[in-house]
């Protein structure tokens, strides 16, 4: 039995927020009013009881869960309320999930980044269902006059041994009038109902009719629209703006110049903006302004030097021939080992910048006034947000209110706020409400991309194939993608790890999965590599490497459990069979550990009019607990395909600071038909609490391709994207 | 600025606009039917697409100028009840991820199994080509493609 202290007292969300034993009318609000479903609103609830800020429950047993976090796609407007219905113990069909605003006195960690919103969340929402169903009892026992541990609950109903028993409705007025408890027990994860249940997007329905949940969907009354126009290239800044035919247009309100991070504004990490100066024009409607915009004359100036393809190249090419100053990580003596090797085995990676492209453009929604700023709109990280738009407009933090809207896709970008701060100093500049929309060609151009980057691996092998040392010097654009600690790390005597950055005056930031979407493809192909010079299979290579990081691990600062790294291993072995031959296929296999979830893949490959095409992907993943397998396959799978099509497929490259890719004529994303790979996933079952899985799924699949392209053709390709260096 | 009367989802619509305004933009700004989405204007990613007498059609790229009579259809037309079978199959399916781009797949695939009700492997993937889903639910639009067309 798990006991957990519910701390209430320094947990605000545990407190019922309207007085006790009022019920309060559902609110509607703009979100909210699509929310519901017709068969939701037939079983509307004439009252609702506030328990706590995650839930309340209807008069008739109908139950509001709030989901806290930031919803981008992968699915935690699903899988968080699951966790507090669990413990609550209702049934899921009873269940309405209402996406929480931003509300930093309610809610701990409203962000959606790093896979972590179930990992971090776990014990809130459990604990958040815990003691409503405990107050409920509590309430009932009351009541009844019997003692609390004669009571049970089942699908929200409170049944006594007698044979008495009260839905959760009947008492949720008076479970409001408990005082939070000290203590709540929680589920025996083998009791779990909801969890672990394949269970629909709650959004699925909605999506599927087209209703309005987006945050380019929002709609306020008078709003107006805005388009913002940045400098054309990196290091360029705004001259002067000549507006006189662009305002003589139709439907054009203003047009304005507005500076998001005017000198003195203190910058959070979520403030990464290479143009924060910018020319908005606001007009009645989109095509309007998006008219006007062309009919601006703007100059521009060079601030700083526009970079090109090969210049970031060639520099970060260059980096790796030197020697870091401080290596990041250094086991045992590689310069001895290398000195002594019988074999010195060397490759260069490399990759493009990426753009985030998310399918919805950047946008968002502000109605500023002198008292206050309210936004809605599509943000991964609305506290960093709320705190930059505060200091911007010189208002209180507490006067500034976010909407979250459903995101049309997330990855990264949006844990960037910059549009939202525009939106804000729009509507504060032209006194009404507005909502700013990006062309797609606005939104590729000023990004926060992933960086270029260039690693250089070597291994050194001692007379009889032992791996006696290894080196990885790794560079990128604003930062390097080598995780000291990461395996290899740990599995290797004598190892050595090096860091270069290369400035850059091109935004770059995190892209789904931040540098391991890089290096996971690197050092999974260089193990292959060397695999392959010391004659032993890939998979058993890897195994063998995991085991000496269990029995005798060198250094302690080693980031990942070995054990469980081999468990995925082991489990892809045996579900995909690896080692037996299958005419005509070729295999890769690659395993990768981030965002606290373990992932090991085996890519099949068939070769067909003389090209490699992937046949199938091999899943296996240590996440611990899965909350709904259904999203989970589904992350897995959007994860998979991501990584195959950016490997495959995308780059951005850049000419004097401006990028030659600003729409998808020209930026190749994986299309339809290149992603008809079928895809089985497995999971490791071992009770461990959940990770997240936005992410994990990945960063393994590139080199999982690659060393399978590498089986089938004999040729390995070192260079993203694939199909422009095969 | 024109006045222009257009066929909407069997309902007839009075709008002021540019004779070049994209039919996607008289959708979202004045008619207010939210459900057809905005990827890239340009004609490539497939998130607008509506039917035009009953043909997929990109409306970022289709000025309303060039609409006359012609009956369109859009997401929120498609069915009465989210019935048809192509948005019941994305249900069974759970095909979404963020969303963003299944009203446009929603509706390439619904005109796509109107022409060919019994399309190959091959042909669903052909016609579904056009329509970028970043979120890469490609796999899944595919397997509730193959459903409606069984049911449909
Ligand atoms: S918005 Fe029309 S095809 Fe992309
Ligand atoms: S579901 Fe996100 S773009 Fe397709």
């Amino acid at each position: 039995m798990t006991f957990i202290k519910t701390k209430y007292n320094r947990r605000s969300f545990l407190k019922a927020s309207t007085a006790a034993g009022g019920g309060m009318l559902l609110g509607f609000n703009w979100l909210v009013s699509c929310s519901p479903t017709a068969e939701q609103l037939l079983q509307m609830p004439e009252e609702w009881f506030d328990v706590n800020a995650f839930l309340k429950i209807g008069n008739n047993g109908v139950v509001t869960i709030m989901s806290p976090n930031p919803e981008i796609g992968q699915n935690v407007k699903t899988s968080m309320p699951m966790i507090v219905a669990e413990e609550l113990d209702v049934e899921w069909k009873n269940v309405i999930v209402e996406q929480a605003n931003y509300d930093i006195k309610k809610y701990e960690r409203q962000l959606a980044g790093g896979s972590d919103s179930i990992r971090k969340g776990w014990q809130s929402l459990r604990m958040a269902g815990a003691t409503a169903r405990r107050m409920l009892l509590e309430a009932a026992a009351k009541e009844w006059s019997v003692p609390v541990s004669e009571l049970t609950t089942e699908a929200g109903v409170i049944k006594h041994s007698s044979g008495k028993s009260a839905g959760y409705g009947e008492m949720a007025s008076a479970a409001v009038q408990i005082t939070v408890p000290e203590e709540v027990q929680l589920k025996d994860p083998k009791d779990f109902k909801i969890i672990g249940t394949p269970t629909k997007n709650v959004d699925g329905q909605k999506i599927s009719k087209g209703e309005p949940l987006f945050g380019l969907d929002y709609q306020s009354e008078g709003m107006l629209t805005a388009m913002i126009v940045h400098p054309p290239a990196f290091g360029m800044r705004l001259k002067s703006v000549n507006d006189s035919a662009a305002r003589a247009m139709s439907g054009i309100k203003d047009i304005i110049t507005i500076d998001c991070l005017p000198d003195g504004t203190e910058k959070l990490w979520s403030d990464v903006n290479a143009f924060p100066e910018l020319v908005a024009v606001v007009g009645d409607s989109t095509w309007e302004v998006m008219k006007a915009k062309k009919a601006l004359e703007i100059e521009w100036e060079v601030v700083s030097e526009g970079e090109s393809t090969t210049d970031y190249k060639d520099a970060l090419s260059k980096l790796l021939e030197g020697s870091a100053d401080e290596p990041a990580r250094k086991d045992g003596n590689p310069e001895e080992a290398f000195k002594n090797a019988a074999k010195v085995i060397e490759q260069t990676y490399s990759a493009p910048f990426l753009a985030h492209n998310t399918m919805e453009p950047m946008n968002f929604f502000a109605d500023v006034t002198k008292e206050k700023a309210e936004l809605a709109g599509p943000i991964q990280t609305p506290e960093y947000l709320s705190k930059t738009v505060a200091s911007v407009l010189g208002l209180p933090e507490d006067k500034v209110s976010i909407a979250m809207t459903r995101m049309g896709g997330g990855f990264g970008r949006r844990l960037y706020g910059n549009f939202g701060v525009e939106a804000a100093l729009i509507s504060q500049k032209i006194n009404a409400p507005v909502k700013l929309i990006y062309s797609r060609e606005d939104d590729m151009t000023q990004g926060t991309y992933r960086p270029a980057y260039e690693v250089k691996y070597r291994a050194a092998l001692d007379e009889e194939n032992n791996l006696i040392g290894f080196q990885i010097r790794g560079a990128g654009v604003n930062g390097s993608p080598v995780f000291a600690n990461r395996f290899p790390a740990g599995a290797i005597d004598n190892y050595m790890v090096e860091n270069f950055n290369l400035e850059s005056n091109i935004s770059t930031g995190a892209w789904r999965a931040p540098s391991s979407n890089f290096i996971a493809y690197a050092e999974q192909s260089f193990l292959d590599e060397i695999a392959e010079a010391i004659g032993k299979d890939p998979l058993d290579f890897r195994l063998e490497l995991f085991e000496k990081a269990i029995s005798n691990p060198v250094g302690e600062k080693n980031d990942y459990d070995a054990k469980r790294y081999a468990g995925v291993l082991k489990l892809i072995k045996e579900k995909a069979q690896w080692g037996t031959k299958k005419a005509g296929v070729s295999r890769g296999v690659s395993a990768y550990f981030c965002h606290n979830s373990y992932v090991a893949q085996v890519v099949d490959v068939v070769m067909k009019d003389g090209e490699p095409v992937i046949q199938k992907v091999w899943c296996a993943v240590d996440c611990g607990i899965v909350i709904n397998p259904e999203g989970a396959l589904n992350q897995i799978e959007g994860g998979i395909i991501d990584g195959i099509g950016h490997a495959m497929y995308s780059g951005l490259t850049f000419n004097k600071g401006k990028s030659d890719q600003n729409n998808f004529n020209k930026y190749r994303l994986i299309r339809h038909q290149e992603a008809q790979m079928e895809i089985e996933s497995f999971f490791v079952d071992n009770g461990m609490d959940p990770t997240g899985l936005g992410e994990p799924s990945l960063p393994p699949v590139a080199a999982a391709v690659s060393n399978a392209f590498y089986a089938a053709t004999g040729k390995r390709v070192t260079s993203q994207p694939f199909v422009e260096n095969m | 600025m024109a006045q222009y009367e257009i066929k909407i989802n069997g309902k007839a619509h009075q709008v002021d606009v540019a004779p070049d305004t994209p039919i996607l933009w008289v959708l979202r700004d004045h008619v207010k039917l939210l459900g057809t989405k905005f990827g890239c204007g340009i004609g490539q990613c497939g998130a607008c697409t509506i039917h035009v007498d009953g043909v997929a059609t990109r409306s970022c790229s289709l000025p309303i100028s060039s609409v006359g009579e012609s009956s369109i259809i859009t997401i929120e037309g498609l069915s009465e009840n989210n019935d048809h079978p192509v948005q019941k199959a994305w249900v069974e399916h759970d095909v979404p991820q963020c969303g963003y781009c299944q009203a446009g797949q929603i509706m390439n695939a619904a005109a796509f199994l109107d022409q060919n009700p019994h399309p190959s492997d091959s042909e669903i993937d052909k016609a579904m080509n056009g329509n970028i889903c970043r979120c890469g639910t490609y796999v899944r639009v595919k397997k509730a493609i193959k459903t409606a067309a069984e049911q449909g």
